[in-house]
């Protein structure tokens, strides 16, 4: 099915199903331990036997010597995969680091063997005794210091409209600010684990893997095995955030390993292992440039971001949606990326965004101080229909996507699908009670507690990218869904299979969804907030070809067919459902494939987030108190998931803002905290209340659907929400994420 | 365990030798049994009534499951939470004597301000510690001869000198017993635990005060040294306020550049807890 016009009235609409606050429908089997997950699946593998990854003690050099010869002859070991045994492994996908080292050390903790053994202690044991020595080679561990040899890159191209030197010196009103945002780790609650199985020349994956579909290219790609003898199962994952955008050491190194020993072999990566072994969401500076007139209205937008990452990975595009969010004629937009020596930078949770809201959206707050002005008005007042500045772009926001920048230059501004951003700004500052916040900074105090109120906006990038599905009614009326979409702890079950159930008119229960085995269609999978609107999609075109089927083998006129309470009727008539697969089971499969509308409009999604903290006034330590977002992204498949997803994300935010830092020791070159102890995320404690506000809405140029993602707007403009509510409780402006109570404790009111 | 850093040949189960008890002793203090858990202590009505800032300072420590996991003694050998010990790429002299030590010129934020040495800046990590230190608390041990001896708390555990890998002074083969707490002390008590986030994590620095009516006090201070940190002439000076109480117990400190910043909180933690005794 071709979608290429803006969707008009479909049975979607009706949400009588979709829209509705269904529990997650696998939700049961997580809760009393049932729902299988990778490393867990006994059935798949009952002999499985066990591999332990050892990874560099090194960043940069070479391995000069590895003896192996101990280890191989402790108790319960089977084999050892190392560069020197497994076969050539090709340097190409989404991942850049090479899942196995040797000789050459790209980075900290990169694998450098596999020991497989029959029991997990005898592997690890094992690995103990492999004899490692290094030839230490010199590396670029700092990134400031990297910035002399920074370029910029192709994912994001200089941007430069108007005179914005020009504009900027010459404006009554300006901010020019730097921000550092440090390397953040996703630490998911499961590891990265897979167990692989080799059937002749076949090869299984169940493997922690967002994106099935990416995880059997480049399995196939690094290991030259022809991708239709691969296939990828990840059934139930427990959270990946970006950190399993396809395959990991743990996935490549099992299928290297049970080849080696001719058995099937489970890996998962130890949580000390994850932070230098996989990737990172990388560091950011930047500097951010705000000029407006006295009247509030921004005449020059500057935003300059500097990454780093190895050789030939990509950078966080921290600056892109600065050129989206506020109006302005004057715009400077650079990215640059330095070379680095530390463990890949790649995805993660609203790459971008995230770390690019936390520097523009406290400069806004400090330019909304220096105007005298509300910072949701002069956010307001900001506010823009049409794409600012060059209107042939396409979204800059989507690494995770495959569309990317491939935008053409096109005639006038490129208005947005639907920007429901000053709905989320009012409707946000009316609920949260933000007339009650603190003109003056450090001047409301309650006992030892400074307390603060801030707010910052949130934008992110709406992708939809082709995806199938298949789905099959059989004689009892029961139609199942088969994609290959993943549910990371998302909500994809029960969104796709609202989604049938509304298009066969069924109840939710009376829909089966299989989902992330490359066995079934093609859907894409979770990644740049991309899953949900894709996925439903292509389950909407098959349910599509399956109704003209089930109305043909009824006899029905398709276009007359409703699809009703387990019933097809048109006109007098009517039929259960089920009578049309009486002489059996009708499967249709069909595949969403889009035209040009996301080039005709800029498709993002939008919202607003407010915090209120507590900062103690003694010893600095920071406390939210509360937190609200309000957001506005399309259909809301269902009230439950979305939100859980939105509130996930301002706990992650939370984390940007007030503590997740992954160290860099810039002498050894790696990350220093690499285990739950030493990087902390939030607790319970942390995040004490939480409220989220969809606004009604539905954007016909999506697809039939008309959904978008949430699960990235979630976290973006979280972090400065609290950074800017931290500065009005303390008046201590801290432009380095985390915030963390060593960085304003000397400016904190003196102490009695 | 988990990462070969202690590789023992056996382990002993301790768990069945009834140490879990509580009890008054005849100089009006308490006994507690070796394995009596951190629950149980801190939920104990004797404690909470003459000896609060253990029942505080317990509370403030680890989750609610590990509380009932975890031992009196058990928690009084925790290991240090330096990141670079737990890395055995690293070297370090506690893991490894004679190895170096990473965490000099490295990431130090967590790590000590005071009694380092050029060998280790590791820090003891525990919270209960840092109350029975107030409390002058004693430490009873059996070693494998039979004997038996009380060690007072305050030489319990060690300063790392050029012998970062031992912790504390039992002996090989010396199992603890129990910890004895003296008589009542009075006056309030405080444990002000201060860190990154609300629950669940070290102290970057923590204080255990105990406060008289007339301002006079005691405090000792977790999350600045290898061991929890008192220095009895500060305690004298606890009427003239907290900067000169830290005055006198960081005299001598050497932080790095990444952990200076602990003195500063240390005093203000302190007038937290001063502040909240005059308000009691």
């Amino acid at each position: 099915m071709k979608f290429d016009t803006p969707a008009g009235i479909n049975p979607i609409d009706q949400e009588k199903v979709v829209g509705k606050p269904h529990p997650r429908i696998e939700g049961p089997l997580k809760t009393t331990g049932r729902a299988v997950y990778s490393y867990e699946n006994q059935e798949a593998a009952p002999n499985a036997a066990y591999g332990y990854v050892v990874g560099s003690g090194i960043a940069k050099g070479r391995i000069s010597s590895m003896d192996v010869r101990e280890a191989k002859a402790a108790p319960g070991v089977l084999g050892i995969v190392t560069a020197d045994n497994a076969g050539p492994i090709k340097k190409q996908g989404f991942y850049v680091a090479k899942p196995l080292a040797g000789p050459e050390i790209e980075h900290y903790h990169q694998a450098i063997a596999l020991v497989v053994a029959e029991t997990f202690e005898e592997a690890r044991h094992a690995a103990s005794l492999i004899r490692v020595d290094y030839a230490r080679a010199q590396g670029a561990f700092d990134l400031a210091a990297a910035r002399g040899g920074a370029k910029p890159h192709q994912r994001q191209p200089d941007i430069r409209i108007g005179d914005f030197e020009k504009a900027f010196a010459s404006a009554p009103v300006k901010v020019d600010a730097t921000y550092t945002t440090p390397d953040h780790s996703h630490m998911m609650l499961e590891p990265h684990a897979t167990i692989a199985r080799w059937e002749g020349d076949h090869l299984t994956i169940w493997s922690a893997q967002q994106i099935v579909g990416w995880a059997r290219r480049d399995l196939g790609n690094k290991l030259s095995i022809p991708q239709d003898k691969i296939r990828v199962v990840a059934t139930y994952i427990g959270g990946g955030f970006g950190g399993k955008g396809s395959v990991c050491s743990d996935a490549i190194l099992a299928a290297l390993g049970a080849r080696a020993v001719g058995r099937a072999v489970k890996v998962a990566l130890p949580r000390p292992l994850m932070p230098n072994n996989t990737t990172h969401r990388p560091a950011t500076i930047q500097r951010v440039r705000l000029a407006a007139g006295r009247d509030g209205k921004l005449v020059a937008v500057g935003h300059e971001t500097l990454s780093g990452n190895l050789p030939g990975g990509g950078p966080e595009i921290a600056a892109a949606q600065t050129q989206l969010l506020y109006a302005g004629a004057n715009r400077l937009n650079l990215t640059r990326l330095a070379t680095l020596d530390l463990p890949e930078g790649n995805a993660m949770r609203a790459p971008g965004e995230a770390s690019g809201l936390m520097a523009l959206e406290v400069a806004m707050d400090e330019l909304a101080e220096k105007l005298g002005m509300d910072p949701v008005e002069l956010r307001v007042i900001n506010d823009t229909q049409v794409v600012p500045g060059d209107p042939g772009r396409g979204s800059p926001t989507d690494p995770q996507s495959a569309s990317g920048n491939q935008g053409k230059p096109e005639q006038g501004p490129r208005p947005f699908s639907i920007r429901q951003f000053v709905p989320c700004l009012r409707t946000g500052a009316e609920r949260f009670g933000w007339k009650e916040r603190s003109l003056r900074p450090g001047s409301r105090r309650e006992g030892r507690w400074l307390i603060g109120m801030g707010m910052a906006s949130a934008i992110r990038g709406a992708p939809i990218i082709p995806a199938g599905g298949r789905v099959t009614l059989d004689g009892k009326g029961i139609v199942t869904v088969e994609s290959n979409m993943t549910d990371m702890g998302t909500g994809s079950y029960t969104i796709i299979g609202q989604t049938v159930a509304e298009m066969m008119g069924l109840s939710l229960d009376r829909v089966v969804v299989k989902l992330a085995d490359s066995n079934f269609p093609e859907a894409f999978g979770g990644g740049g907030q991309g899953g949900a609107a894709s996925a439903t999609a292509g389950a909407y075109a098959a349910c599509v070809k399956l109704r003209e089927a089930v109305a043909m083998k009824l006899g029905f006129n398709s276009a007359d067919a409703e699809f009703v309470d387990g019933e097809v009727r048109a006109g007098n008539r009517r039929a259960p459902l089920g009578q049309a697969a009486k002489d059996g089971a009708i499967t249709a499969e069909d595949r969403m494939e889009y035209g040009d509308l996301s080039k005709q409009f800029e498709q993002q999604t939008f919202g607003a987030h407010f915090c209120e903290v507590a900062v103690n006034a003694y010893t600095g330590e920071i406390r939210i108190r509360r937190m609200l977002a309000v957001c506005a992204a399309g259909r809301i498949l269902n009230p439950i998931t979305a939100r859980s997803q939105v509130i996930g994300g301002m706990v992650g935010g939370a984390g940007a803002a007030l503590m997740e830092e992954l160290a860099v020791d810039k002498r050894f070159g790696f990350f220093v905290n690499h285990d739950l102890a030493g990087y902390e995320v939030p607790v319970h404690a942390d995040i004490p209340h939480q409220e989220v506000i969809f606004l009604e809405e539905t954007d016909p140029t999506m697809s039939p659907v008309k959904a978008k993602g949430v699960g990235e707007l979630g976290i973006s403009g979280v972090a400065p929400a609290i950074a800017n509510s931290v500065y009005n409780a303390t008046g201590v402006r801290v432009r380095e994420y985390p915030i963390t109570l060593d960085k304003h404790l000397a400016k904190l009111p003196e102490i009695v | 365990m988990k990462l070969e850093i202690e590789t023992p040949r056996h382990l002993v189960d301790v768990q069945d030798l009834k140490l879990d008890r509580i009890e008054p002793t005849t100089d009006g203090g308490l006994r507690i049994g070796a394995l009596v858990t951190n629950t149980a202590l801190a939920a104990d009505t004797r404690v909470r009534r003459d000896y609060g800032v253990l029942t505080r300072a317990i509370v403030a420590g680890a989750s609610g499951q590990l509380r009932n996991k975890a031992t009196t003694a058990g928690n009084l050998l925790q290991r240090t939470r330096c990141p670079y010990f737990y890395d055995p790429n690293m070297p370090c002299n506690k893991r490894k004597p004679g190895s170096g030590c990473a965490a000099i010129g490295g990431y130090s934020r967590q790590l000590a301000v005071i009694g380092s040495s050029d060998q280790c800046i590791a820090t003891y990590p525990g919270d209960m510690a840092v109350a029975m230190r107030v409390l002058d608390a004693m430490v009873e041990t059996v070693k494998a001869d039979g004997t038996s001896r009380a060690i007072p708390i305050a030489d319990f555990h060690r300063l790392p000198g050029e012998k970062p890998h031992l912790d504390n002074n039992l002996e090989a083969g010396e199992l603890i017993t129990a910890v004895t707490l003296p008589r009542p002390l009075g006056g309030t008590h405080h444990y002000e635990k201060v860190r990154d986030r609300a629950s669940y994590a070290f102290a970057l620095v923590s204080v255990a005060a105990v406060i008289q009516k007339d301002g006079s006090g005691r405090a000792a201070f977790g999350g600045v040294a290898h061991k929890p940190w008192r220095v009895e002439a500060a305690d004298a000076v606890m009427t003239q306020g907290a900067a000169a109480v830290t005055a006198r117990a960081f005299a001598n400190a050497r932080p790095t550049e990444n952990n200076a910043f602990k003195i500063p909180l240390a005093t203000r933690a302190l007038a937290a807890t001063i502040a909240e005794g005059k308000s009691a």
